[in-house]
């Protein structure tokens, strides 16, 4: 008796401290992904150092109504970048089927958009992407579907930290990796994940739900 | 004589029964086997772009649910997954005019599973697809 006295005082206890731990969490913030380096400035005399975090470069990519859509077009909210092609017949079916989930949850609400970049610069002109977008089940301008020259396009999945290469030796002819990338309002890299794991999906759906937090 | 005939023939229809019976189990244990090794390709071959519930994509990638569509073109199934397709098709009351890639490095007996598990899953119910159905429906294929 004493002792389940005992196992139970000490159940609660720890118990209490992962309730404690488990609130704690809920104030968790996002880390900046990817490189950082420190500037030195004198300011009024004084040196102080600050931390430069990897921002998205400025772009200007055609989008699939012939729109130019650049950086301002995400600025007000945050917004879910990938790298596909329309007929890849490999992992992006799995990616875009992952990402509509999250489009489809979050449609209509404006503080989340979506961005998905053609890799395939030869095939995938606007009137492609469109029909694409309709497909898919796209309805509204919240996800955009952009092309661009090769050196934008390849250039900017280098700042999104995504693989992309033209390869004739796999399935579709462009090799490219399936992550999902969390932006925030302002270009900073917040996650990224793995667009065909569906765990990977659920984390993006809770840290998204996070970083909405920080802009409430 | 006639109780020996009555003996006789109760004892022939036993025999037919149990023949049948051993038949029919036999036949869906097949099934069950075949299905097994079809939900293996299913998965690398399919759901990509299927899903793993035959659901499909949007407008993108047709569904696998609609039973009457398969029904209806059972005989050319294997030709489907091993050349692909394209131009329009109907499926389940939506039109679909996308490509689908053709899998030639299936062999006459993996069609057999894919075509087994797809049959009978999803709602589907199309029994086994044999070797020889589908031998015989890849002879038959339009180039």
């Amino acid at each position: 008796m004493k002792t389940m006295r005992i196992v139970c005082f000490l159940l609660a206890s720890f118990l209490s401290g992962v309730l404690a731990g488990c609130g704690g969490g809920s104030q968790k913030t996002l880390p900046i992904l990817g490189a950082r380096e420190p500037v030195t400035k004198v300011v009024d005399g004084q040196t102080v150092t600050d931390t430069v975090y990897h921002r998205i470069p400025d772009f200007r990519l055609l989008n699939q109504d012939s729109v130019m859509v650049t950086n301002g077009t995400f600025a007000d909210g945050v917004y879910i970048a990938n790298f596909f092609f329309t007929h890849c017949p490999s992992i992006c079916p799995i990616m875009q089927r992952n990402l509509l989930k999250v489009y489809e949850r979050y449609k209509g609400d404006e503080r989340v958009r979506f961005l998905s970049h053609s890799i395939d610069f030869r095939h995938d002109s606007p009137a492609v992407l469109k029909a694409y977008a309709e497909k898919l089940g796209v309805t509204n301008d919240q996800w955009q579907f952009v092309t661009g020259s090769k050196a934008e396009i390849y250039g900017l999945s280098d700042s999104y930290m995504v693989y992309t290469k033209e390869d004739s030796s796999v399935p579709g002819g462009y090799d490219h990796s399936g992550y999902f990338l969390l932006v925030d309002r302002d270009r900073h890299i917040r996650g990224a994940y793995d667009g065909t794991d569906d765990a990977q999906v659920q984390l993006l759906f809770d840290e998204l739900a996070i970083l909405l937090k920080e802009y409430e | 004589m006639t109780r020996n005939t009555g003996v006789y023939i109760a004892a022939a229809l036993l025999a037919i029964y149990s023949l049948c019976h051993s038949c029919q189990s036999e036949q869906a244990i097949r099934t069950a086997q075949y299905a097994v090794n079809g939900q293996k390709l299913y998965v690398a071959q399919c759901q990509n772009c299927h899903g793993a519930k035959g659901e499909g994509l949007g407008g993108l990638y047709p569904p696998l649910t609609d039973s009457t569509f398969l029904a209806a073109h059972r005989e050319t199934l294997a030709c489907i997954v091993k050349n692909g397709l394209s131009g329009p098709i109907e499926i389940n009351g939506r039109t679909f005019d996308g490509e689908m890639l053709p899998n030639p490095q299936l062999a006459p007996i993996e069609i057999a599973y894919v075509l087994t598990y797809i049959g009978n899953s999803f709602g589907n119910e199309m029994g086994l697809f044999t070797l020889e159905e589908v031998q015989r429906s890849l002879a038959a294929c339009k180039q």
